[in-house]
């Protein structure tokens, strides 16, 4: 297994099978092309589970500690002996854990659909998308070079792209998939320039070779970067913040979160796919790649990454509260819980004890993949029933969707963090690690938290209490493909808590034990508790204190609900400051003289072209001429004038 | 003795064998079919080809006149893929053309010529070699024996050339009272830099230019290649001027290397001029023949920006770009040929709608505009990124930026013909093409070659060890 044929067949294999389904599809595996699909990312799914058992137990450690394994690399562009553009394959804990949870969610995603989506005229062109995405965030976290995973990145864009916008007839999803790449093509850039600063000083690419230049303080290009400022700021400081930039674009990170809820236009499996467990968490995937360097070299930068992060956390949970949407919910959910994980990387300090916070956000990237996925799979499935994404069009659902409320309820008292479930665990490592750092980003948790559970419940309760089920004529809950990843999903929400994270990932490769004793749980679950309760109160059954609630907090709901208005500041932003104070001068420059420059240039190239039209006579004595026109003007410059 | 003129003289001989042995097949009682002549020629040439590969050595001839090293035989290979290439596109063409055995008899006279030329230590092999590279050439460009256009071709071809050849054999005289010798080696002993030698440097310069379509030397370009049949426009675009390059290169290099300080600038004046006025000319262009010529006329004002560089990297980056455009060029006349064989068509807007009813043909055509524009992921990108680099490692940043801002501006002219193929209507398309096997094999090889190229960074490492300055 050591064999890298078997670890790169890993993203290989989506990769065929998109260019299999992708160029065939449609005329030969229109009805098949799900199996195939499934198939594969089967094979790729036990390779990577083979792979992580092989790294953990077998190959990974050495002397005790986890070791960075270059599995393979290939050269792909030289610039210079000492600086190119690798393929390569990396293996450490966090890509091997990230490979596991991508394949296996992206495999019941990928069963999933084949429920789902049955029926669809373009059913083979959606698995060869989702193959494609497949492939590209695999490739994403196997990079062993940053300019590599700036290739995957934009892949993972792309192909983000076309699945948010599946649905293309619907002028919104359209909308929403340009939105959100246009939104996080901006944050590329950022992404693109901190690479540049980095590569810059650290004269090379690679991670390994990068992370270890820039993290070692006696490291002569660390002096280098550290000594040139701009605006105040080190050079080390702009690359690793606009590198951050570019992954709070992937992760919806304020204030670049707005393209997040729109994405939910895109079928619900992909946001399960897309927006729970895999593309969102890209960002926290290359702050912690980087960790050492924000950890040793910078803190400043850590800060950032911290304070985006818990404000982002309180910031979505509040906005969640308020939709009615029950995507949108979610939406606004992983960003809270995205945030959780950044600001447990921003507390984290880089070695022993202290790095508690690290293992934290990776302990809760891994639960949080489960649970989350799950609740968009249950969201799908109630879609997938009732037509319709609204609140109001649901209710007393329970006995309709067995399975799916089930498993709905599991996955939100995980979400909520009550004991055992898994989010239970790793909001406990990620809260201790805040307590013992940064008090203020504690409280901001702990409330956090308590809306969590608040608003997953008043969820869970309109979907599946509240009032009698108006559904009358219905086709059943779903095929057994949708169920069987909803029953796998719901026992990994409960028992993927008791992974023992803390001892195969780590910031510095040793295992570290965490201790959170009993009593400091007590507060935290008692404020989800609170949480669920008053949403019992308020949702369990209909009534109309909810609406009295929402009156009398009048403009601070309204506002929550309006997302506080983030997009209409944009708008704002783009539409009056931008297009009135730059764009409309911008439009007369353009007009008059860009245009008329390009106006001018056009009609005297036209000139230009007719005047040498001469040139190109047709007749050779004159070419003979101009020939040797050349040769005295050549002579003329170079031997009279120049010299 | 006898075995190292037959070893070094391995490709030359390959080629004088093929020759003979179509005379002969000319000469002799048996009528073939063309079609099968056809065929037996393509393999030998494949022979050829692979022949290349194999026991290679280095070393020198008749007095250092004829020199071969390990650079010099990978430009040969390179040319006989290119010809190999060619031949095979011009099967739909040739299909039907009574005179067939000539054709390739004066076609691979013009090769041998080029090898000649490319592996010249000396200027007198070199000047045989560039006239029998060229003659054979005005006879090849008159092969449309029914066109007028075709004849008219032949005799601009012939005359201008006859012009710069008089120009390049008096700066050779020149060259020679000055230095007393016509040996590179001894000649680039002898440079000084005097006013006179300056003086023929710029007339053997403009011998050069003239092959390579370098503006203001570039005017009998367009009418020819307008008028030749497409596959010796292929052939005078891609094979004879990638052959001049390669001598022109190791000539500035070698022979004029203690004159490099004047020679850079007159390169970059010429290269500006060149990009500038070749993209002006093919924003116009309605003949896709004539459109390629000034695209091509463009594309030689990057080589010489490569060129400048006066480096391992400038020699590698020029070799590794005409391997490129060898591919990117003749997979364009390879649908180019078909089509005026076959619809006889050959203007712009005759391919409107193309891809309605050749997707193929249209994907093949599409490819290489995109990898001539230079547009990533095709090998042009790459092609022309290590000859910006090796072009901004002399540090003239204005020449860098300019080259930068027409490779953008060229994109228009390239997308317009793939916006004409894809998305204009035509109620008239032309018809579907069935693609017989030969050209098919060309423009896969071709497709590989734009898109592997690029990708496979051993082929530039390749080139790179071999270089040598």
């Amino acid at each position: 297994m050591s064999n890298p044929i078997f670890i790169a067949l890993i993203p290989i294999l989506p990769l065929t099978c998109f260019l299999l389904l992708g160029l065939f599809g449609r005329k030969h595996f229109s009805t098949t092309s799900g199996i195939i699909g499934t198939l594969s990312l089967f094979i790729s799914t036990i390779l990577s589970f083979a792979t992580a058992y092989q790294y953990f137990f077998q190959t990974g450690k050495i002397n005790g500690v986890y070791q960075k394994i270059i599995v393979f690399k290939y050269t792909w562009l030289e610039f210079a002996p000492n600086l190119s553009i690798d393929m390569g394959i990396l293996l450490d804990p966090i890509t091997v854990m990230m490979l596991v949870v991508v394949s296996f969610v992206s495999l019941m995603v990928h069963v999933f659909s084949l429920g789902y989506m049955k029926g669809e005229t373009r059913f083979a062109t959606y698995y060869a998308f989702l193959s494609l995405f497949t492939f590209s965030m695999l490739g994403l976290i196997l990079s062993s070079n940053i300019f590599q995973i700036y290739l995957f990145w934009e892949l993972v864009g792309v192909s983000s792209f076309l699945l948010i916008g599946f649905y293309f007839e619907k002028p919104s999803a359209v909308a929403a998939s340009k939105k959100a790449f246009i939104v996080t093509r901006f944050a590329d850039l950022g992404f693109l320039i901190g690479i540049l600063i980095l590569a810059f000083y650290a004269h090379t690419l690679d991670f390994g070779i990068l992370i270890e230049r820039l993290s070692v303080i006696s490291s002569p290009y660390l002096t280098v970067i550290n000594a040139a400022s701009f605006l105040g700021m080190s050079a080390l400081s702009w690359g690793l913040i606009l590198v951050f930039i570019g992954g709070a674009g992937k992760s919806a990170m304020f204030p670049l979160h707005i393209w997040l809820p729109d994405a939910m236009e895109g079928p619900t499996p992909v946001s399960a796919l897309i927006h729970a467990a895999t593309m969102v968490v890209a960002g926290v995937f290359l702050v912690a790649r980087l960790f050492p360097i924000f950890a040793l070299s910078d803190p400043g930068a850590l800060q950032v990454v911290m304070y985006t992060g818990a404000f982002s956390a309180f910031f979505a949970a509040v906005i969640a509260c308020t939709q009615t949407d029950i995507k949108r919910v979610l939406a606004y959910s992983t960003m809270s819980q995205i945030g959780y994980m950044m600001f447990a990387l921003g507390v984290s300090k880089y070695s022993g004890e202290e790095g508690l916070g690290y293992m934290g956000s990776m302990f809760h990237l891994f639960t949080h993949a489960f649970f989350k996925s799950l609740l968009f799979l249950g969201a799908g499935s109630v879609i997938h029933f009732v037509h319709s994404n609204e609140m109001k069009d649901m209710g007393g659902l329970r006995k309709l969707m067995p399975i799916t409320h089930i498993s709905f309820l599991i996955a939100c008292l995980a979400i909520a963090g009550i004991p055992p479930f898994a989010g239970f665990f790793s909001k406990e490592e990620i809260l201790m690690a805040a307590f013992e750092s940064n008090r203020l980003i504690y409280v901001v948790a702990l409330i956090t938290s308590g809306l969590t559970a608040f608003y997953m419940f008043r969820l869970y309760y309109s979907i599946f209490w509240s009032k009698d089920a108006s559904v009358k004529n219905h086709h059943g809950e779903g095929t057994i493909s949708m169920k069987i990843p909803l029953i796998l999903l719901a026992i990994l929400a409960i028992g993927s808590g008791l992974v023992p994270i803390a001892s195969f990932v780590t910031a510095d490769g040793l295992p570290i034990t965490s201790h959170v004793p009993i009593s400091f749980s007590i507060v935290p679950v008692s404020l989800a508790l609170i949480g669920i309760l008053l949403a019992t109160r308020l949702f369990k059954n209909s009534n109309d204190l909810p609406v009295r609630i929402s009156q009398q907090m009048g403009g601070l709901y309204t506002a929550a609900s309006r997302k506080f208005y983030i997009d209409e500041v944009y708008l704002f932003v783009t539409k009056k400051i931008l297009f009135n104070l730059i764009g409309k001068p911008a439009a007369w420059f353009d007009k008059h003289i860009v245009d008329g420059l390009m106006n001018l240039l056009a009609n005297s190239t036209a000139k230009v072209s007719e005047l040498i039209k001469g040139f190109q006579s047709g007749k050779v004595q004159d070419y003979a001429l101009y020939f040797f026109g050349g040769i005295a003007s050549l002579i003329i410059l170079f031997i009279y004038l120049w010299q | 003795m006898l075995n190292e003129y037959l070893i070094l003289l391995k490709s030359e001989w390959i080629i004088i064998a093929i020759i003979f042995l179509l005379l002969f097949i000319k000469v002799g009682p048996k009528d073939w079919k063309n079609e099968t002549l056809l065929y037996g020629i393509n393999i030998l040439l494949l022979f050829n080809l692979l022949a290349g590969f194999y026991n290679n050595v280095e070393g020198n001839l008749f007095n250092g006149m004829y020199h071969s090293t390990q650079l010099i035989l990978l430009e040969k290979n390179i040319l006989n893929l290119g010809v190999y290439l060619v031949s095979l596109i011009a099967y739909p063409w040739l299909k039907e053309h009574k005179h067939l055995l000539e054709f390739y008899i004066l076609l691979l006279s013009t090769l041998l010529g080029m090898f000649f030329m490319i592996s010249s230590g000396n200027l007198l092999i070199f000047y045989l070699g560039l006239e029998l590279s060229t003659i054979p050439l005005a006879a090849l460009a008159n092969f449309d024996l029914h066109k007028r256009q075709s004849s008219e071709a032949a005799m601009k071809l012939i005359i201008s050339s006859a012009f710069s050849s008089a120009i390049l054999l008096f700066g050779v005289s020149i060259l020679y009272g000055t230095t007393g010798s016509l040996s590179f080696y001894e000649i680039s002993q002898h440079i000084y830099g005097n006013q006179l030698q300056v003086i023929a440097f710029i007339l053997i310069l403009a011998g050069f230019c003239f092959k390579i379509s370098v503006v203001p030397f570039h005017l009998w370009t367009a009418d020819v290649y307008e008028g030749a049949p497409a596959p010796v426009t292929a052939y005078l675009s891609v094979i004879s001027k990638t052959a001049v390059l390669f001598i022109f290169m190791s000539v500035m290099y070698t022979v004029f290397k203690t004159i490099a300080t004047q020679w850079y600038l007159m390169i970059f004046v010429l290269s500006i001029v060149t990009i500038l006025i070749g993209n002006l000319f093919a924003l116009r262009q309605n003949n896709l023949k004539r459109f390629l010529a000034f695209s091509s006329i463009a594309q030689v004002g990057f080589i010489l920006l490569g060129l400048s560089g006066t480096s391992i990297m400038g020699i590698a980056s020029v070799i590794y770009f005409l391997l490129i455009y060898l591919f990117s060029n003749l997979a364009a006349f390879g649908v180019i040929t078909l089509v005026s064989a076959v619809a006889n068509k050959e203007t712009i807007s005759d391919y409107k709608g193309f891809y309605k009813t050749n997707p193929f043909l249209s994907w093949v055509l599409a490819i290489a505009l995109f990898s001539l524009a230079g547009v990533p992921p095709t090998a042009g990108f790459f092609g022309k990124f290590f000859l910006i680099m090796a072009g901004a490692e002399r540090g003239n940043y204005i020449w860098v930026v300019f080259a930068a801002i027409n490779m953008i501006i060229s994109f228009y002219y390239y997308l317009k013909v793939v916006k004409a193929i894809f998305m204009d209507p035509n109620d008239q398309p032309i018809e579907t093409i069935s693609i017989p096997a030969l050209p098919k094999l060309a423009m896969i090889i071709c497709l590989a070659g734009m898109i592997l190229t690029g990708f496979f960074s051993w082929i530039y490492e390749y080139i790179y060890s071999l270089s040598i300055l």
